[in-house]
């Protein structure tokens, strides 16, 4: 349906559409994240032996996050004395909307797609890598010094870590022949990509932690090193889209690696009659679940670290996978 | 050509790892420290000058509050000093007593340096796990002193309260759990690649620069000099139970975790051997003079805190205040080393060293 109207007339129908549609959309990946917060506190808790949000809204503590937001909402905005003013309010959106703006091309399942795109996967790489400069730009304007450490830390390790994450997805688009999400899930009718190109899975799966800034990876935040890194002047709501960003790309991220590696909404044989959205909800569960217990286990690498890491080990095994996979796609995919 | 410029970072004293009101004024360029300056005396009490003006039973309290995380071994060394003096003569119960608080404030001084150390390199869960053990510890030591931290346990001559009924019964418990936490804590931590990438060859020293520092406890034993007062020279009972110093020799960060893990398995063998060996009847307090006055002159006695080493020194003119007291807080002279140790390195490393020296602050500003 989307595309249809997307290539038709433009006017004031096609325009409430497209409208309503990214509403609904920015209110589920909203309640996503409400969630997703919650869940992680959960799992985390569980880990830690806390019991983890349980006072607002009954035993499980569902209107916690809701609680939290509505905090960040009403609590006062300050913008320190010496910050570089329209920097410093342009950080936070610069931030997040190209988190929200890469789900446009997320194939949730066969009919659920915004745009089409052609291109969608160098779409979702080029887009994402803006966030980059939001966070930048928000470590400077600051005018605190750790968050400009902080700043500078995220543009290192994000611009390191885009390459090997680019370059580990070449398998899949060698199996697949094309850029387009959808056409890429439908390559994976028989055999998920995760079997094919596993060195390609493996380097997929921590570059994107390392692209999300998260445990083991979260020195732009690193919170016993540089405090609270780049966010560290931001209050209230402003602070609030840069978490929203970090867990709108835990979404887009989780559903992408769950598009190109695990199938997407294909079913597991056999379980067909199940439907295409429960699977694609279930992989990308198992992905958000693994990065939480990532989170829950391991200890923060060194910022030299993390860079010897991303070029040293991570940049060649991308190299070596795009070979072993022109090498399977030859041998035995004839 | 681009310009760059030194960059002076104030870190503390209020940052989440700096472990209290510590500062350090570091001059880096990019992350690179080029010059540390640490800033001390935030938690100034003057403690040695406050105890001028109280009786000796009365200074007690106040050592709680310097090494609050080990205050048992502080009582002690107070208590220690005094009946040195005196000459006094303890119950046989008593003594037991006092080592095994000691020995358990020990294995808690240690999970809390675990659990923020890990915390410090950035895994959270640790931290968790290590503050459940050391919670029973502190329910234990709540109950046979009735504080959690404070304990305010031991007397000159003894100890306060005996044991209730059953505690000795819940540390013998205690040790077999204790030491099956531990093989968890060592699976999940002591072999994971990252955490040795992070503290391996970080903050080394040699053993000449440790002496010459005056380092001691397991800042000193990491770089292979075997000192340890509870062997070299026994104080207490402790000539009774057979236990091992750990020593490792590479004087990095790595080699002062393993040490004070291996601290940990050993003060669970004293443990062990204090609850078979207590005797189970008597007195836990010596006949005392109500007023204490040691006799004028000079004391000096040290012990082995779980940060080093621990002394007090008494001046004494035979009245029931000390005319001097002093003690020699172990935090404050492992802590003398860090600038040293942090020139050239960068930010995430300042913290792994300033974590591995393992300070307290309420002893280091006294």
């Amino acid at each position: 349906m989307m595309n249809d109207l997307l290539h038709s007339q433009p006017g004031w129908y096609n325009a409430a559409v497209f409208f309503v549609m990214g509403a609904v959309l920015l209110l589920v990946v909203l309640g996503f994240v409400t969630y997703a917060i919650l869940a992680e506190r959960k799992v985390l808790g569980f880990i830690q032996l806390r019991p983890g949000p349980n006072r607002v809204g009954g035993k499980l503590g569902l209107l916690q996050t809701v609680a939290d937001v509505f905090k960040l909402l009403i609590k006062e905005d300050t913008i320190p004395k010496l910050a570089d003013k329209p920097l410093f309010i342009l950080a936070p959106v610069l931030a997040f909307s190209p988190a929200f703006m890469v789900l446009a091309v997320m194939p949730f399942t066969e009919h659920v797609q915004f745009a089409d795109l052609g291109v969608g996967l160098l779409y979702y790489v080029g887009i994402s890598g803006i966030s980059t400069i939001g966070i930048l730009i928000g470590g400077w304007a600051s005018n605190n010094k750790y968050s400009l450490l902080g700043g500078m830390r995220a543009a290192a390790q994000m611009i390191s870590y885009e390459i090997p994450l680019v370059i580990s997805v070449v398998g899949v688009i060698l199996f697949a022949g094309s850029l387009n999400l959808t056409d890429i899930v439908e390559g994976q009718k028989n055999v998920a990509y995760i079997f094919l190109s596993p060195i390609g899975f493996f380097v997929f799966l921590i570059a994107s932690i390392a692209e999300l800034n998260r445990t083991p990876f979260d020195l732009p935040e690193a919170e016993s090193e540089l405090v609270a890194g780049y966010h560290v002047e931001y209050s209230g709501f402003r602070f609030a889209f840069f978490m929203l960003s970090e867990y709108v790309y835990l979404f887009a991220m989780a559903s992408l690696t769950t598009v190109l590696f695990l199938g997407g909404w294909n079913p597991i044989p056999f379980l067909e009659f199940i439907p295409g959205a429960v699977w694609f909800a279930l992989k990308f569960s198992i992905v958000v679940f693994f990065m939480i217990w990532i989170r829950g286990t391991l200890p923060r690498l060194r910022a030299d670290q993390l860079m010897e890491f991303a070029w040293k080990v991570l940049l060649p095994l991308a190299l070596l996978n795009i070979f072993l996979s022109a090498a399977v796609k030859e041998l035995f995919l004839k | 050509m681009i310009r760059t410029e030194e960059m002076l970072l104030n870190v503390g004293p209020q940052h989440p790892s700096t472990h209290g009101v510590f500062r350090i004024v570091l001059k880096i360029d990019g992350e690179t420290i080029i010059e540390a300056k640490p800033v001390i005396g935030y938690l100034h009490r003057g403690t040695e000058k406050l105890a001028e003006d109280l009786q000796y039973t009365q200074i007690i309290p106040y050592t709680d509050r310097m090494d609050y995380l080990a205050a048992m071994t502080n009582n002690y060394v107070i208590c220690h000093a005094v009946e040195t003096m005196m000459n006094l003569e303890i119950p046989e119960r008593a003594e037991y007593l006092r080592v095994i608080v000691m020995e358990l404030g020990r294995v808690a001084s240690h999970l809390v340096w675990f659990g923020t150390y890990l915390l410090d390199i950035g895994a959270m869960s640790p931290f968790l796990y290590a503050f459940r053990e050391r919670e029973a510890i502190i329910n234990m030591l709540n109950e046979i002193s009735g504080a959690r931290l404070t304990f305010n346990y031991m007397r000159v001559g003894g100890v306060k309260w005996d044991a209730p009924d059953g505690w000795i019964e819940k540390v013998r418990g205690f040790v077999p759990y204790m030491r099956e936490q531990l093989a968890g804590y060592h699976d999940l931590v002591t072999g994971n690649e990252i955490f040795l990438n992070r503290v391996k060859g970080i903050g080394t020293y040699s053993a000449e620069e440790a002496l010459n520092y005056s380092l001691s406890g397991a800042n000193l034993r990491c770089t292979g000099v075997n000192w340890d007062l509870r062997k070299d020279e026994p104080y207490s009972i402790y000539n009774r139970f057979t236990f091992d110093v750990p020593v490792f020799s590479s004087g990095d960060a790595w080699a002062r975790y393993q040490c004070r893990m291996a601290e940990i398995e050993e003060s669970l063998k004293i443990l062990e051997q204090a609850v078979e060996q207590i005797p189970s009847e008597g007195t836990v307090m010596a006949k005392v003079p109500k007023i204490i006055k040691p006799p004028a002159g000079e004391g000096f006695v040290r012990i082995e805190s779980p940060r080093g080493e621990i002394g007090c020194y008494i001046a004494s003119e035979g009245k029931k205040e000390p005319y001097r007291l002093k003690f020699r807080r172990p935090s404050f002279y492992n802590l003398q080393i860090l600038p040293k140790l942090l020139v050239g390195e960068n930010i995430s490393n300042l913290i792994t060293i300033l974590g591995g020296i393992d300070i307290v602050l309420g002893e280091v500003d006294g």
